[in-house]
């Protein structure tokens, strides 16, 4: 056997677990999914074949165009609050100077929490009566919402939550920020740029390819956001509330058709639903970057 | 001038992050009357909320399941996750990029398209109410952490593995001998990601798990929230203390591995 072959053979035996993987936990399951979701079956009876019957379903299914129009909402309000909070965080931590690892460690220990303990704690820090950031809104005059109970309020409310851990982001964007050349803000600053306009000029180009992975990344998540809506506001007392109605995330509701009425084929339709938008919103992503985002030399 | 500025906005955001975490360990050392109070101490100190919590639902097997599940899925995605690692770092051939790009591909995937179907494959092996599908999956690599150790593996001086190798080193001893041990802090960074992940997931523990005797830590506290909280009992203290036990154990790991978990975010997406 020649080099390059056992080579080849050696290479493959590594990979074999993860090609082994890939066809019983991914491709494998994606065909079966694309075929159960021409079916109806509730793991009793066999699956019976019904077409695209599934899919006219969904698109006439009222609780389907809730949580799309829900998941949309809070995804469109969740990442641009995520990554402006994130960029003025770093920023700062940036300048903290020899204090900088343990602001870091602060900004980063909430990432670590789980995600029910938050749900619980966010129940009543934002209780609108006796929740503490109402109770911090009040110092300025402010009379805050029932961001728990108001339907208007519960998905601002749990963007709010979520930016206690924006931490993750900040900490990506920071590492971005030291690899900005320094000559590029000496040069700005000779030519009597003031701090914003080398933010936009310098810092912004600077880390554009960050910026717009952590987009990416946040959009694909957020589309797919679950465990604090369905911690606070599901579960074994199931609400058919206007609450529930006002955190019902697409997820949700695909859990729930799966996991609540067994109704195997049509959440497998719901779920390729869910593909095709996560898909189309990254292409067009995607076309975006190629506009305004700017890649240094090592693409990093 | 400008430094106080700095200064005095790092201590606004030293306040905001921090104040839910002493909000959260005050609350749940109140009584039940002043669990709303959001006063910073709490008074009347009341420690007993942990015993009652203790007492009330299996607090301590929950989290043996919890440690349980998320030692095998730490050390099973640390495993295989660097054997592949290794295998696309190190070893040239046909169709290795291709298949690289797959990996990246899966990275993208949303989890919602499979979650349907793998439940069902758990199901027909008849596993499906276990806590094997909360792990068992991380015994064939998982992309993000074979994506993140192969990074180390590239990284690391190709001269030195090709001497061994025309030295007749095999391929199996060039991997356990000198790519592990050069690796090691990509490898800690793995068994600590996946540790934090297995240890906070609610997703796979709602799907799988109905004994409560099976329950993570995660998928008990939100029954603990289902009785004791909205709707329920009303026992917030209760629930706060039950969460304070679940959040403590990360805040320690993250203390002891901080620049482990900062040096795998950052990496996510280094090119």
């Amino acid at each position: 056997m020649t080099v390059s072959r056992r080579e080849a053979r050696a290479g493959w035996l590594f990979l074999l677990p993860w090609v082994v993987g890939f066809l019983a936990f991914t491709a494998g399951p994606m065909l079966f999914s694309l075929w159960l979701s021409l079916t109806h079956y509730d793991m009793l009876k066999p699956p019976t074949f019904v077409g695209l019957e599934n899919y006219r379903e969904a698109m006439t299914d009222q609780r389907v165009g809730t949580a799309l129009w829900n998941t949309v909402f809070y995804t469109a309000l969740h990442v641009p609050a995520q990554i402006v909070l994130a960029l003025a965080l770093a920023s700062l931590l940036r300048r903290a100077g020899r204090g900088g690892g343990f602001f870091r460690t602060v900004l980063y220990l909430p990432v670590m929490t789980p995600p029910v303990a938050l749900a619980a704690m966010f129940l009543l820090l934002l209780n609108g009566q006796h929740g503490a950031i109402n109770g911090f809104l009040g110092w300025f005059g402010f009379q805050g919402p029932n961001w728990t109970t108001d339907p208007a309020w519960i998905k601002p409310g749990l963007v709010v939550m979520s930016l206690w851990t924006v931490g993750s982001t900040a900490v990506l964007y920071l590492a971005a920020l030291t690899r900005v050349p320094v000559e590029r803000y000496e040069a700005a600053r000779l030519d009597g740029a003031s701090p914003w306009r080398q933010f936009w000029h310098v810092t912004l180009p600077g880390i554009s390819g960050t910026v717009y992975f952590t987009a990416v990344v946040n959009t694909i998540a957020s589309l797919q956001v679950f465990t604090e809506a369905y911690a606070m506001f599901f579960g074994a007392r199931a609400k058919a509330s206007a609450e529930g109605d006002a955190a019902l995330f697409y997820v949700i509701h695909l859990f729930q058709e799966a996991f609540g009425s067994l109704r195997m084929g049509y959440a497998s339709a719901l779920a390729w639903g869910l593909f095709a938008v996560i898909a189309v919103i990254t292409a067009v992503q995607v076309r975006l970057s190629r506009r305004y985002v700017h890649y240094e030399g090592d693409r990093s | 001038m400008k430094r106080v500025g700095v200064w005095v906005a790092l201590l606004v955001v030293t306040v905001a992050f921090g104040y839910p975490f002493w909000w959260l360990v005050s609350a749940s050392l109140k009584d039940r009357a002043h669990v709303f109070d959001n006063a910073l101490l709490p008074r009347p100190f009341t420690p007993g909320n942990y015993v009652e919590v203790w007492q009330a639902v299996p607090l301590l097997t929950w989290i043996g399941n919890s440690v349980a599940v998320g030692l095998a899925a730490a050390v099973a995605a640390t495993v295989t996750s660097a054997l592949v690692a290794f295998g696309f770092a190190l070893f040239r051939f046909p169709g290795r990029n291709a298949l690289f790009g797959v990996v990246l591909a899966t990275m993208m995937l949303p989890a919602a398209v499979t979650m349907v179907p793998v439940y069902l494959e758990w199901h027909a092996l008849g596993l499906a109410t276990t806590q094997i599908p909360l792990w068992a999956q991380n015994l064939f690599g998982s992309a993000f952490y074979i994506f993140l150790l192969r990074q180390f593996f590239l990284g690391l001086p190709g001269e030195v593995f090709d001497a061994a190798k025309v030295d007749g080193a095999s391929p199996w001893r060039l991997f356990t001998s000198m790519a592990l041990p050069l690796a090691k802090p990509g490898l800690v960074v793995v068994f600590v990601f996946e540790l934090k992940a297995a240890w906070t997931d609610l997703v796979k523990p709602l799907i799988y798990l109905r004994e409560p005797e099976l329950y993570t830590l995660p998928r008990g506290l939100k029954a603990v929230l289902d009785r004791f909280g909205e709707g329920g009992e009303e026992q917030w203290e209760l629930v706060l203390a039950a969460s304070a036990i679940a959040t403590v154990p990360m805040v320690l790991l993250f203390l002891v591995a901080q620049r482990h978990f900062v040096r795998g975010t950052v990496t996510q997406h280094v090119e």
